[in-house]
């Protein structure tokens, strides 16, 4: 018998308490970081979302998990406002049947919601004409059992994409699949990655026109990265872009045109490692991809280099920790950026590329994407150009010193860089960054964005033994902990013109859940002890929250029912790397597992149970 | 959740069964290992821990079962301390997450060359600058093994190859190919874990030799050579106690099979009983 469900549902809505403390504006950015400079927005007028990334049949429907193929996670919906938000309750539940991380996004197209559960990967459709979103079929993909031992950070799955009558997906094991929409019969399944080389796939796949790219994970494991493209038809490979090696493997050739210096030259993915490192280098494609389809350019960004210590690597290592832009049809690459240059503290370089468009008095607005990095800063990046327009931090930082706008160049900070056998205390972010996977959304109304992110530095201690597969080692001792002030994670409003926080919502765990913002002016996020909450998306002020099942790690959607009411759904069950205390059962004495993320979340078992539950709103 | 070994529920299942089955099967010892990981474990029971855990278990008047979990991050949560297992079979010493027998063996990290080569003297040898080096690749955390941390410390990066010590699972030896590279020239030199060297260098084409290296005096703190014990959970200290006796009983027929292995040792193994020694595969 399961330990949730809609009795307990019904008594899970309970006033907002006083607890909320909003901080005040400009409380974010630390003293021992200093920018280089305000960037080329000084006089910039806010942000607009690009006419691509207009509403989606009228905003009825949700059909990937950023919404649109520019990522907004934005709703034109307003039925659910600041002034009734606080009428939301629960109308039904759904179980995903298995009880670890559900980072899933739950789409809805026509009158069905679609939802992909984590490890065993099932599809499910509901029914949402009839009473309580029957069950309408689930798909099972075949499964090698042994990629949950692959897996780095819990066996999660981000999500499905809907288009054209079909579903694609990614297995934990590595294959993409397609499943016809109204049947639940899969339609083709291509196998990409080999779990007996350490890759497995945890991303949600992007549509491009007729083509589904897909990456894979596996960084900590010796994996080389690469994204690929598929015929959405009939899955098979039309392109795949490694993210290391020689040119000819990471589709680097007459069109590339990087903006910086240090992008020119032949072989720089052979070239800035020693010897044949690249070949394990990392640089997985396990984040969000998107897509404008006025360039016909991908976006996706690549994860830290590895599985080496950085000592080991001198070099750049690229093309890991950074941005390709891509023809969607080729997959040559146009440009590519690189956030965190030779990695040292596990800043992949995989969060979202939001696609905004930046208004200009003079003439046409200057495309452009916003990328929040885990090392700290939030970058504005031309998305024709790869020119960088401003990087700011959102994070206290102790880590960097500034990004150098002329050079492009992260400034690393001496003092702080990790070493074996070296005591370093207090390096900020940590290795999951000042954010990690949990994707923002952008307001087509305000023009801002809200950030879901952690607050969390670490010491890097004495050395100890570890073994792995018949071979001793002597590991550093990572021990992550509450950034300054205390909390862990923050739920932040976030102008990009000015590069500094609206306001900003402390949470105790860090915020890993998902954001969305809708027309109503609401905003809503899911925190890691179980509460999905609504805050006034111009203020910051908490409207309402409901109290689910377990810890919230996923991503909140809203659409139009088949009854014209607006909803809104969420998935409830802890898990991730962060949650990995409670989905794993690790042991909170050992604050070094989950590569030292337990000694940061000791207190969440006490908080929370593991779970998996759908969880759908509307008002009365 | 307590242990169900040697509890009395085992006990009285194992009984139970045993009324059908065999009457001498009393007991069960259940091991958790990695089914594909030779020289140590594997599912044929070819590696030398399913051969020391079937001693062990003769000494506990019990029977071996396992639960097969590759050993990479986890391996420990989601077998052992998961409480689908009782025993692991070799662990290095006071790793923190399990209670440590006494060790049964004492090995290092080996230098591995070609037969007739001048053997590596230590790390600062002059010979490593020029050497296209292969050392064990861990993947796991960035965290690097103590020889490649040596090698690092005297900026000895661009010469040097990693081998994933996961390598390629489909293979029927996962850890062989860097003894190989060495075998076939693409590398000059290895830096491997002893027991590893041992057991591919026996078995490569052409000979190869190893050369201990047991400490680098520039880098104290990281050992070369560790103690190898049997873990079981922290709480089993009766457990334990029994398998440290059963240690001490057959350390002679262990000493025997980790010879047969040829598993370089830095302690002192007893002096193998005739009637063993050429007997063991």
């Amino acid at each position: 018998m399961r330990n949730f469900g809609p009795i307990f549902a019904v008594f899970a809505a309970l006033p907002i308490t006083a607890t909320i403390a909003i901080a005040q504006a400009n409380t974010a950015p630390p003293p021992s970081s200093a920018p280089i400079a305000t960037g080329a927005l000084a006089d910039q007028t806010p942000p607009v979302a690009p006419q691509f990334a207009g509403p989606v049949q009228g905003d009825a429907e949700w059909s990937s998990p950023g919404r649109d193929s520019a990522l907004t996670r934005y709703s034109t919906l307003g039925d659910i406002n600041v002034s009734n938000v606080k009428n939301l309750r629960n109308v039904f539940t759904f179980s995903m049947g298995v009880n670890r991380g559900q980072e899933a996004a739950p789409l809805v197209v026509g009158n069905t919601l679609y939802v992909v559960s984590p490890y065993p990967n099932t599809l499910y459709a509901l029914d949402l004409t009839q009473p309580g979103a029957p069950l309408k079929w689930r798909y099972d993909p075949p499964q090698d059992e042994a990629a949950q031992g692959v897996a780095c950070c819990d066996v999660v799955n981000r999500g499905a994409t809907y288009s054209d009558g079909k579903l694609y997906f990614n297995t934990l094991d590595g294959s993409t699949v397609a499943v016809d929409a109204a049947t639940g019969k899969e339609t083709w399944r291509t196998k990409l990655a080999t779990i007996q080389m350490g890759e497995t796939m945890t991303m949600a796949p992007l549509i491009a026109k007729d083509k589904v790219i897909v990456g894979n994970s596996g960084g900590e494991l010796g994996v080389r990265g690469w994204a690929m493209a598929l015929d959405k038809n009939t899955g098979n490979v039309i392109w795949k872009a490694y993210s290391t090696g020689p040119d000819n493997e990471v589709l680097i050739g007459p069109d590339f045109k990087p903006h910086y210096a240090q992008y020119k030259g032949s072989d720089l993915g052979v070239g800035t490692w020693p010897a044949d490192m690249w070949k394990q280098g990392g640089g997985t494609v396990w984040g969000w991809v998107s897509y404008d389809p006025d360039l016909n350019l991908v976006y996706y960004g690549t994860s830290n280099p590895g599985p080496w210590n950085s000592t080991m690597r001198p070099g750049d290592n690229l093309w890991t920790a950074g941005i390709f832009a891509r023809d969607a049809d080729t997959g040559q690459a146009r440009w590519y950026y690189q956030f965190s240059p030779h990695d040292l503290s596990d800043y992949d370089g995989v969060n979202e590329n939001i696609l905004i468009d930046l208004p200009s008095p003079s003439g046409a607005a200057r495309k452009a994407l916003v990328h929040p990095d885990r090392n700290g800063y939030i970058y504005v990046i031309d998305r024709a150009t790869g020119e960088l327009l401003s990087a700011e931090p959102f994070h206290p930082i102790t880590s960097t010193k500034g990004v150098d706008l002329k050079s492009g160049r992260l400034i690393y900070n001496e003092e702080k860089r990790p070493q074996p056998n070296k005591f370093v205390k207090d390096i900020c972010p940590a290795p999951p960054g000042a954010k990690d996977w949990q994707p923002a959304a952008f307001s087509h109304k305000t023009g801002h964005l809200y950030l879901p992110h952690n607050n969390l530095c670490m010491d890097l201690k004495e050395t100890e033994v570890g073994y792995i597969a018949g071979t001793p080692y002597v590991g550093a001792e990572v021990l992550m902990k509450a950034g300054p002030g205390g909390h862990r994670g923050a739920f932040t409003a976030w102008d990009i013109v000015a590069g500094k926080a609206l306001w900003s919502i402390k949470e105790r765990f860090p915020v890993w859940s998902g954001a969305l913002v809708t027309d109503g002016d609401v905003a809503f996020y899911g925190t890691m002890d179980g509460w999905f909450k609504a805050v006034n998306a111009n203020t910051g002020e908490p409207l309402w929250q409901f109290k689910t099942s377990s810890g919230i790690i996923g991503q909140p959607t809203t659409w139009r029912g088949p009854d014209n009411k607006q909803y809104v759904g969420i998935l409830s069950g802890v898990g991730g790397w962060s949650g990995a205390i409670v989905a794993g059962d690790l042991d909170p004495r050992d604050g070094t597992a989950a590569l030292g993320f337990v000694n940061a979340m000791k207190d969440l078992p006490s908080v929370t149970t593991k779970g998996g539950t759908l969880y759908v709103f509307a008002l009365p | 959740m307590s242990s169900r070994f040697p509890s009395g529920i085992a006990l009285c299942l194992a009984g139970m069964l045993a009324v059908a089955a065999s009457p001498a099967a009393a007991r069960e010892m259940r091991v958790c290992a990695d089914p594909n990981n030779l020289p140590f474990s594997k599912q044929d029971g070819s590696g030398y821990e399913n051969k020391i855990a079937d001693i062990i278990a003769e000494e506990l008047g019990a029977e071996v079962t396992y639960t097969w979990f590759a050993q990479r991050r986890g391996f420990l949560r989601n077998t052992l301390n998961a409480g689908v297992c009782d025993v692991v079979i070799g662990y290095p010493r006071n790793y923190q997450i399990l209670r440590s027998t006494r060790p049964y063996y004492r090995s290092s990290y080996v230098f591995v060359q070609r037969a007739g080569e001048k053997p590596i003297a230590g790390y600062d040898d002059p010979s490593l600058r020029q050497m296209q080096i292969g050392v064990q690749l861990i993947g796991d955390d960035g965290a690097n093994t103590p020889p490649v941390a040596a090698l690092a410390k005297r900026g000895i990066t661009a010469n040097v190859h990693g081998y994933p010590v996961y390598g390629d699972y489909r293979t029927d030896a996962p850890l062989a190919p860097i003894m190989d590279a060495v075998g076939s020239g693409t590398i000059d030199v290895a830096v491997v874990w002893g027991p590893t060297a041992g057991y591919f260098a026996s078995r490569e084409k052409l000979p190869l030799q190893l050369t201990p290296i047991l400490f680098d005096s520039s880098l104290l703190s990281q050992p070369m050579t560790f103690d190898i014990a049997v873990g079981v959970r922290k709480n089993e200290i009766a457990l334990s106690d029994e398998i440290d006796r059963a240690l001490r009983n057959r350390r002679k027929d262990i000493d025997a099979i980790l010879q047969s292995y040829g598993v370089p040792r830095t302690d002192t193994a007893s002096p193998a009983p005739a009637s063993v020694v050429g007997s063991m595969p």
